[in-house]
């Protein structure tokens, strides 16, 4: 983009200046347009799947607003958002590296295993900003530390990361459970979970609210990585590598180095969105618990065509669908697993349009062309370019 | 009899790990036909929900395990459609829509039985067995090893029949030309497309398959997400067995065997935590893939959508 402008800007002349104008704004109206059609299209197909299932689906969407949005529903929306935002963070970081990290579920709940565990405890003994401080990393920690072996695997071997990061996915589910049902489950209750942190404990809430501060947090998280991913050469050689890895080693990027990174900070964020989402809301973690925000997410990031900005209002509308959602199925007695038929929906929807959009040749792909490369030799070795 | 060798300990281990295996084993057969004509398919574990949902619906209501089976095959087969039109046909991206065929596989199926069920899991009888005369009389694991459902007969037939297809056959060599090379394949005037289209949908029958045994002959029930990563397994040991149903059969045995610890030990005085098994399987494959995966082959055109005349 920002070199189409320039060259646009290079050869123009005023007149030339003037007529790119509109059709910039044609073309992002376009991007709009092929962003917002696949949500669409799924909320009218989910509508279709509630009649058959004898709903009313206008009655159903209608639950859906007042519950996600009005009187105060709106504040356990935002609540929503945080941990899905960061969470999101963490996916684009990979995903514009051409990588994919697809264990997120593990990584979130060590991080929240670790902060429920530990929390109550520090926030006891010691001053909250420091307690805050450390628990926060201790959940970035534990979520780098579960990126590093499909890291180094795929750095090192090129061993297919999707398969190394759901293993190691379910690994970290199982050991998040070990954790919560040995060493962290509450003394007092027969129910395996971990002690609750007080509620004067938790992270302070904006006044008047119950939205608490860990949601400016990750807010202010979307803006400083959009800084990193578009204006530090950090972000230009994820761009590059995701781009084309062949040429991000021809003008001399480290791969193994950007890659180790990216999960890194990937890992990072994800344990960090777990320990918000502990000690701004939940308080505690019960055995077997898994509220699954990645597999919602990804929609929504691609949606975004990866832009850190783009992602909050997608991240909006799903922690409204979420939290109305949920409470609209249990008033239609549906299980709330109807919201992952929309995800799906949603995604499929995308995937056409993307079809229909590059047979038209509108705006901008979702998926760079090295997330593609990335998956087309899984498990094997590079093979020295020809 | 606490020890670990005992016959009750032993005899349990290796039936459910069969039990555990043949899911993973159909599923896995599958992903090796499609991964070798260059589709990878994650949508695997929504295909065997698809077929374990159907295959229970069938055998619950139709009374019959062959009607479930066929019931199962039809199920995995619709989001395999969905698969072959969408990554196929259209050449989109194969990751992104296989990650939406697990979710819509989890999300419908999770809908469907509790709108039917109000939360009630209804089980269906322990399916006919047939026992080999003889083998099935042999001390220890005879009784265990040859006294199993036909389908698991008829199961380790079909890895003869695909690996003898996939030698022996202009078949087999077209699925492997669509995968290594689909330029030629093309030049030599078959339809890449349509050979891919075909693998898919095999691939979606036998995972559909794979989950209505799952569902029928080993929970004897449908439970909301009871397939709990086995499609991902499943990809693993295709990649691990590189395409060779053989080796598919071997290392399903060992995951089956992985899966089924748990309930075995439950016999003996050993106490471990479930968790700790439930892991097992995950951390065999890690270290499968960290030992093995420098090892391992997979077509050059996989993942790769084919566009007559593109790059």
């Amino acid at each position: 983009m920002a070199l189409e402008t320039e060259a646009t800007a290079g050869t123009s002349l005023e007149a030339g200046a003037r007529a790119a104008e509109p059709a910039r704004l044609a073309r992002s109206w376009r991007a709009v347009v092929r962003s917002l059609a696949p949500v669409i299209l799924a909320l009218i197909a989910g509508g279709l799947l509630l009649l058959v299932l004898g709903q009313n689906p206008v009655r159903f969407y209608v639950a859906v607003w007042q519950g996600g949005v009005e009187s105060g529903g709106w504040q356990n929306s935002a609540v929503l958002m945080a941990p899905l935002l960061l969470i999101a963070l963490g996916l684009i970081i990979v995903f514009r590296a051409g990588i994919w990290n697809l264990g997120y579920d593990g990584q979130y709940l060590l991080g929240a295993a670790l902060v429920a565990g530990f929390g109550p405890s520090i926030l006891q003994t010691w001053p909250a900003p420091l307690a805050y401080a450390v628990l926060f990393l201790v959940a970035g920690a534990a979520g780098t530390l579960w990126t590093l072996v499909p890291a180094v695997l795929k750095a090192w071997y090129e061993t297919n990361e999707i398969i190394t990061t759901l293993m190691m996915s379910f690994i970290g589910v199982g050991i998040a459970n070990i954790l919560v049902k040995g060493p962290f489950q509450d003394p007092t209750v027969n129910i395996p979970q971990t002690r609750t942190i007080p509620f004067s404990k938790l992270l302070p809430n904006l006044s008047g609210t119950r939205v608490h501060v860990g949601v400016l947090l990750a807010l202010g998280a979307v803006v400083v990585v959009h800084y990193l991913l578009t204006r530090t050469s950090f972000g230009l050689r994820l761009q590059v590598l995701g781009a084309n890895p062949r040429t991000a080693r021809h003008v001399g990027i480290s791969v193994r180095r950007v890659i180790v990174t990216s999960f890194v900070w990937s890992g990072f964020l994800i344990g960090v969105a777990a320990a918000v989402d502990v000690l701004g809301l939940w308080a505690y973690v019960r055995a077997n618990w898994n509220p699954g925000y990645g597999d919602t997410v990804i929609p929504f990031v691609f949606l975004a065509r990866l832009n850190p900005l783009a992602v909050v209002p997608f991240v909006a509308f799903y922690a409204v669908l979420s939290t109305g959602g949920d409470l609209a199925a249990q008033q239609a007695n549906l299980p709330t697993d109807f919201l992952l038929v929309l995800v799906a929906l949603i995604l499929l929807f995308m995937t056409v349009i993307e079809y229909l959009g590059r047979r038209r040749d509108l705006g901008q792909s979702y998926l760079t062309p090295g997330l593609k490369e990335a998956l087309r030799r899984p498990l094997v070795r590079r093979r020295p370019a020809r | 009899m606490n020890g670990l060798l005992t016959q009750s300990f032993l005899t349990a281990l290796v039936a459910g790990g069969i039990v555990a295996a043949v899911p993973l084993m159909f599923t896995a057969l599958g992903e090796s036909v499609s991964e070798r004509a260059g589709v990878l398919n994650i949508g695997l574990e929504g295909m065997m929900l698809l077929g374990a949902y159907l295959g229970f619906l069938g055998v619950y209501e139709l009374h019959s395990e062959w009607l479930g089976f066929g019931a199962g095959i039809v199920g995995g087969l619709a989001g395999a459609a969905v698969m072959a039109v969408l990554s196929v046909s259209m050449g989109l991206d194969q990751i992104v829509v296989g990650i939406a065929i697990t979710l819509a596989g989890e999300g419908i199926t999770s809908v469907l039985q509790q709108a039917q069920f109000k939360g009630k899991f209804p089980g269906l009888g322990n399916p006919a067995t047939v026992a080999i005369p003889g083998l099935s009389r042999l001390p220890v694991v005879g009784h265990s090893l040859f006294d199993q459902p036909l389908l698991v007969y008829l199961g380790i037939g079909l890895l003869a029949l695909v690996a003898w297809v996939f030698r022996a056959t202009s078949w087999g060599l077209n699925l492997r030309a669509a995968g290594e090379k689909p330029e030629a394949l093309d030049a030599a005037g078959i339809s890449v497309l349509a050979v891919r289209t075909y693998a898919v949908l095999t691939t979606g029958a036998l995972a559909g398959l794979g989950g209505a045994y799952l569902a029928i002959v080993g929970a004897n029930t449908f439970t909301p997400f009871m397939t709990q990563g086995q499609g991902f397994i499943a990809i693993v040991i295709a990649m691990l067995a590189r395409g060779k149903p053989l080796w598919v059969g071997v290392s399903s045995f060992v995951f089956g065997i992985c899966l089924s610890i748990g309930t075995a030990l439950q016999l003996t005085s050993i106490n471990i935590s479930s968790d700790v098994i439930n892991m097992l399987p995950y951390i065999a494959i890690m270290a499968a893939l960290i030992l093995f995966a420098r090892g391992s082959y997979l077509p050059p055109a996989l993942c790769l959508p084919y566009v007559r005349g593109g790059t």
